[in-house]
């Protein structure tokens, strides 16, 4: 069984080809001009990386067998013996785990708190100055875009070494992170109980209170443990300018080659952080889940 | 309204509170467990609070007296001045050395996680054990920040802006490979069939059918971790991997503060310049379209 299928007639079919081939090769020059001008930016940026691949090549066998370094040496004949010798400093490795986590929990409620307290004046519905608002914005643009360690080198210099400088630099940079977030979700939010509440005669604050926090506090929250969960991360690296926490030991041990100490430690990091992503999903989505219901 | 209208209105609605309470139990009720798990939690979140301040060695001394010296450095930062023409070259050098942190870095991860964005992929690989050592593999090298692997590959290939290149390329690697496979889950299979049906191979199927729908979402994912990428690649000198940070450490530890406060003023203009770029570039790409990030 054969179909013919009908040709169109000659000029049609060559205006239709003509113009399938325009628009290919108008197609053909856009990705052409796209990827000159992406090589040009690779070919600068590699001048100024100081990228230098033969010095790359000649010395990449160096990271598997900094990787091998690093890992102790565990023999099945005396495992429990091993073992204690790679972590030998377990009590005093979790101790200083446990700072981290601290710095990172007083850094997120500090500057949740300070968010809390500025969204609701960078928010675009409840401000009632547009001056306030433009200032609070940009101040707290300013604390999210100026990196947490450059504040915590400043703050090493101003408070002194210690964990002190790390929970004010966190705390700062999660002020601006999450005052723009709260402020995005108070923007969104449901006006009419706004609304009824400042009927009634209510202030501004009693307005904030009781028609706008019920609707945002549980997002508050959410947005809240997922900056947790960054700001351990953070706080794990606050010891590398000598802001506190794990990080000091972490960084002493890979600048003076305690290669088995790399390995403890940075396992300790990581089965930490994964911990907790573990654990704040499960409460973000039973935050999410009591949302729903209410 | 007079003073005395109000309050006759309130003490009418006040009044009638017993029979609105009568009306509606349910209301009024006190929900005691509930309430109850709220303050408890509260109070923990709160103890924990006041208490680490304590443990961590917080005190109104040591908070007076750094507050004290912030407020002279504010003083001394002012105006901000790189001090001589040539210093300020050099910043300048140093912020280009960012940005080629920041893009190759960038570049590279994307490159090397789009063929491992396949191969974690549900939908691609139907390989359960193969997905999950993969997606555990990626979590390990995203746990590890950028400083850390900064100073690992300082190692291998000597200080400079190389390591902060190849640190920036791999904790990218891990975040990237997670996105990609995301992204291809999620897309829709009807197109992949439609060129099938054509007569396509699997490598038309690829390209016609699967590459034009994650595309964009790539490149949209890939710009904004430039923009991120931008911040990081400003302190990633701080351990002797490359760029601005590593004039901020020392004019800081100098206390060269109109130096840090003309640098910290680069870092911000140069953040807003690649912000808005990237964010023109992104909506030519996708549109308004929100991205999962």
């Amino acid at each position: 069984m054969s179909h013919v299928i009908a040709r169109l007639p000659e000029p049609r079919l060559r205006a239709l080809e003509d113009a399938y081939g325009a628009a290919v090769a108008a197609k053909r020059r856009q990705v052409l001009l796209g990827g000159l001008v992406l090589a040009a930016l690779v070919g600068l940026s590699a001048w100024a990386g100081e990228v230098d691949l033969a010095k790359f090549f000649a010395n990449l066998w160096r990271f598997p067998s900094y990787i091998g370094d690093i890992v102790p040496t565990l023999r099945l004949a005396h495992l429990g013996e091993d073992l204690a010798e790679w972590y030998w400093g377990l009590g005093y490795w979790l101790r200083l785990m446990g700072e981290t986590l601290l710095i990172a929990y007083l850094g997120t409620m500090l500057g949740g708190l300070c968010a809390i307290s500025l969204c609701f004046l960078a928010a675009a519905n409840l401000s009632r100055s547009a001056r306030v608002r433009w200032l609070v914005r940009r101040v707290l643009e300013f604390c999210r875009t100026v990196p947490e360690i450059v504040f915590a080198l400043i703050f090493v210099a101003a408070f002194g070494l210690g964990p002190v400088p790390g929970v004010l630099a966190i705390a700062i940079h999660t002020t601006g992170a999450l005052g723009k977030l709260f402020s995005e979700v108070v923007e969104n939010i449901d006006m009419k109980p706004v609304e009824g509440v400042s009927a009634t005669g209510a202030t501004w604050l009693e307005t904030v209170r009781f028609a706008v926090l019920p609707q945002v506090l549980s997002n508050f929250a959410s947005y809240g443990l997922l900056r947790f969960e960054i700001n351990v991360r953070g706080a794990a690296v606050m010891g590398f300018v000598g802001a506190g926490g794990i990080g000091q030991d972490l960084i002493e041990s890979i600048r003076k080659f305690y290669y088995s100490d790399v390995s403890a430690i940075l396992l300790i990091i990581i089965a930490t952080v994964m911990v907790i992503d573990l654990a704040t999903e499960r409460l973000r989505h039973a935050l999410i889940g009591m949302e729903r219901r209410s | 309204m007079s003073a005395t209208r109000t309050q006759r209105f309130e003490a009418e609605a006040l009044a009638g509170l017993r029979g609105l309470a009568a009306r509606h139990p349910s209301i009024f009720r006190v929900n005691w467990p509930r309430r109850l798990l709220s303050v408890a939690i509260v109070a923990v979140l709160a103890g924990l609070f006041v208490s680490g301040f304590w443990a961590l060695g917080f005190s109104f001394a040591r908070i007076a007296g750094g507050l004290d010296k912030l407020v002279e450095f504010a003083g001394f930062m002012l105006p901000p001045s790189p001090g001589s023409y040539a210093t300020f070259l050099t910043y300048l050098m140093a912020l280009a050395q960012t940005l080629a942190i920041a893009f190759l870095g960038t570049l590279t991860a994307a490159i090397l996680a789009f063929p491992f964005g396949f191969l974690a992929a549900k939908n691609v690989i139907p390989n359960v054990f193969l997905h999950f050592s993969l997606r555990r593999g990626l979590d390990v090298v995203r746990g590890v920040d950028v400083l850390i692997w900064a100073l690992i590959w300082i190692n291998v290939v000597g200080l400079g802006p190389f390591a902060g290149i190849l640190a920036v390329a791999t904790s990218n690697f891990g975040e990237f490979g997670k996105l990609f496979s995301e992204a291809i889950e999620a897309m829709n299979k009807k197109a992949v069939e439609g060129v099938a049906s054509t007569g396509g191979g699997k490598l038309h199927q690829v390209r016609f059918g699967l590459l034009p729908q994650v595309f964009p979402v790539i490149v949209s994912q890939v710009l904004y971790y430039f923009e991120s990428n931008t911040r990081s690649a400003t302190i990633i000198g701080v351990v002797g991997a490359g760029g601005v940070g590593l004039h901020l450490y020392e004019q800081i530890r100098m206390l060269e503060w109109q130096h840090v406060s003309f640098l910290v003023l680069m870092i911000l203009l140069t953040v807003a310049v690649i912000d808005f770029v990237s964010g023109r570039l992104r909506f030519a790409i996708i549109g308004n379209a929100k991205i999962a990030a």
